[in-house]
């Protein structure tokens, strides 16, 4: 049973894609992305999960909020199981759960402005909201990710990349979600860049109460925002503390060649 | 340091045009190379790191477009005067570059084979046995099952092999200078190591001398000789690994090093740059 605490809870949870047979009449063993992974992420707080390419890190995020078929397992989001619903029964769960994503020259619709990009989202999921209120909650967004609200009719192409991660997070913000699925929000920025973008994430976390997931393969910075932290390898999680446990003493062999492969300085 | 240095830049200087509008990318750039030597550049984007070593072999749009001017000496010859037929035998040739992404970098459409292949029987006409050379090539940069590979399109493998592979291309000619652009940052940690190590032995073994653009400073601290900071199409800072990353003068350094989260040093909050210092808004 989920304890209150805890926001979201995922029992064994499996996305399986269907293998390529070398012959027809042969059936291939499925890939399995991820494999019968539990975890959980209490209310308020960032679970980091880190991996390596092809871990299963991502389309765990991206089974959270059904944009990857679920072959097994519960995804339970307080008390109610989400992992089985159809679409249109989870879309009330949709503006719940949003999602970061890592590249922001590709995530952000090239020939919309700002105000649209910003609109859609609450078109779709506060219908009864007048046009005006919109705009204002748009330049609200704009401000609360520290961009100035006049910029609402430029195009993504005006912005930085640090902007435009920006952008994509007040998008994430619109519908006032409660879990953030980030995924490498920071992995494709500048190291400067990097730093504004995560204490903006913290920021944000403390004002709204928000609660993320953390998806990143930079140990360092998993180490900075995480009060738990996944590793995971092969579709599995092996390995799962605190950040002081995992870095300080990690038990599993594939921890301790990710943790000494990071260059030290 | 020997007395004459592999390869001298002076005072090079990139000039974008567009309509009116001229855009400095790079402004008095200084630097040498010695033989054997590992340089870093170290910047953020639009610092004008990447441009630098493009125009080292003009690798840019021809004038008007883009004017460079300053001089790049190579073993005594200055590459920016040379016509165009000798300064593409340089290009891939004596200067080897790898980049950052090798998946949009490899011709999607021919083997890995064919594209090593190619770069031999361009730059070193005289070898016969062009396949045993490909071979060699690929198996230096530790590809298991180099047939195979040879076989292969450059879909058909991972992002590592990918990048060993855009390193054989370039080491097949036997370049003095390699210039790797951001060669790790589209990488995995692990893979990462891996390919840094086979670097440094292949630097250790050749005697070649490497430009290494990155913005990694665990990259720079163990792996570079000297490092030099570019902010706005300057150098701002130049000194050697151990002297940079004990003291640094420029405040730009300062603040790039500070804002880096570190393994082990957890902190409440990052250090960001303040507004003088930034590059992009």
């Amino acid at each position: 049973m989920s304890t209150p605490a805890n926001l979201l809870e995922v029992r064994g949870l499996s996305v399986h894609y269907p293998g390529r047979a070398p012959w027809f009449w042969q059936t291939a063993a499925p890939k399995k992305a991820v494999d019968g992974i539990s975890f959980v992420i209490p209310k308020g707080k960032t679970v980091g999960l880190v991996g390596e390419s092809g871990s299963g890190k991502t389309t765990t995020g991206r089974a959270i909020v059904k944009l990857a078929p679920l072959t097994a397992g519960n995804i339970i989001y307080q008390g109610v199981d989400i992992g089985q619903m159809s679409n249109t029964a989870f879309h009330p769960w949709r503006k719940k759960i949003q999602m970061i994503f890592q590249d922001p020259y590709n995530s952000l619709n090239p020939r919309a402005d700002i105000l649209s990009i910003l609109s859609e989202p609450l078109e779709i999921h506060f219908p009864q909201m007048s046009r005006n209120d919109r705009k204002d909650r748009c330049a609200e967004l704009l401000r609360s990710v520290q961009l100035p609200a006049e910029h609402l009719n430029r195009h993504p192409h005006e912005f930085s990349g640090g902007q435009r991660q920006r952008i994509g997070i007040a998008r994430a913000l619109a519908v006032q979600p409660e879990l953030i699925i980030c995924d490498e929000p920071v992995s494709a920025l500048d190291v400067s860049v990097q730093a504004e973008v995560v204490n903006l994430l913290q920021d944000l976390q403390e004002q709204l109460g928000l609660t993320y997931l953390f998806i990143a393969h930079d140990l360092a910075v998993v180490e900075h925002v995480s009060d738990q932290i996944l590793v995971m390898s092969k579709g599995r999680i092996v390995e799962q503390g605190t950040p002081a446990e995992i870095l300080g003493n990690p038990r599993e062999a594939y921890t301790k060649t990710l943790l000494a492969a990071v260059p030290r300085f | 340091m020997s007395a004459e240095p592999l390869l001298k830049v002076q005072d090079l200087s990139i000039t974008f045009h567009a309509g009116d509008r001229a855009t400095v990318a790079a402004q008095d750039v200084s630097f040498s190379i010695a033989a054997g030597e590992v340089l870093a550049v170290v910047g953020e984007s639009g610092s004008g790191k990447s441009v630098s070593a493009l125009a080292l072999t003009r690798l840019l749009p021809p004038a008007p477009t883009c004017t460079v001017t300053g001089s790049v000496t190579l073993d005594g010859v200055n590459l920016l005067g040379l016509p165009e037929d000798k300064l593409a035998k340089i290009r891939g040739g004596s200067i080897a570059y790898i980049f950052q992404e090798p998946g949009s970098s490899l011709n999607p459409v021919y083997t890995i084979g064919f594209q090593v292949g190619e770069a031999i029987s361009l730059h070193r006409p005289e070898v016969t046995d062009v396949k045993g050379e490909i071979i060699r090539a690929l198996q230096e940069v530790h590809i298991n099952e180099p047939e195979r590979v040879a076989n292969q399109y450059p879909h058909e493998l991972s992002g590592g092999m990918q990048q060993r592979a855009m390193i054989a291309m370039a080491l097949a000619c036997n370049p003095r200078l390699l210039v790797a652009d951001e060669p790790t940052t589209a990488l995995d940690v692990t893979i990462q190591k891996e390919i840094m190590d086979l670097l440094a032995r292949l630097r250790r073994e050749r005697g070649m001398s490497i430009l290494l653009i990155t913005h990694n400073f665990g990259i720079v601290a163990n792996f570079a000789d000297h490092v030099q900071v570019m902010w706005k199409g300057r150098i701002v800072e130049h000194g050697t690994v151990s002297e940079i990353m004990k003291t640094q003068a420029h405040p730009y350094t300062r603040a790039l090093i500070a804002c880096i989260p570190r393994l082990g040093q957890r902190r409440r909050r990052l250090t960001t740059l303040t507004d003088e210092l930034k590059v992009s808004p």
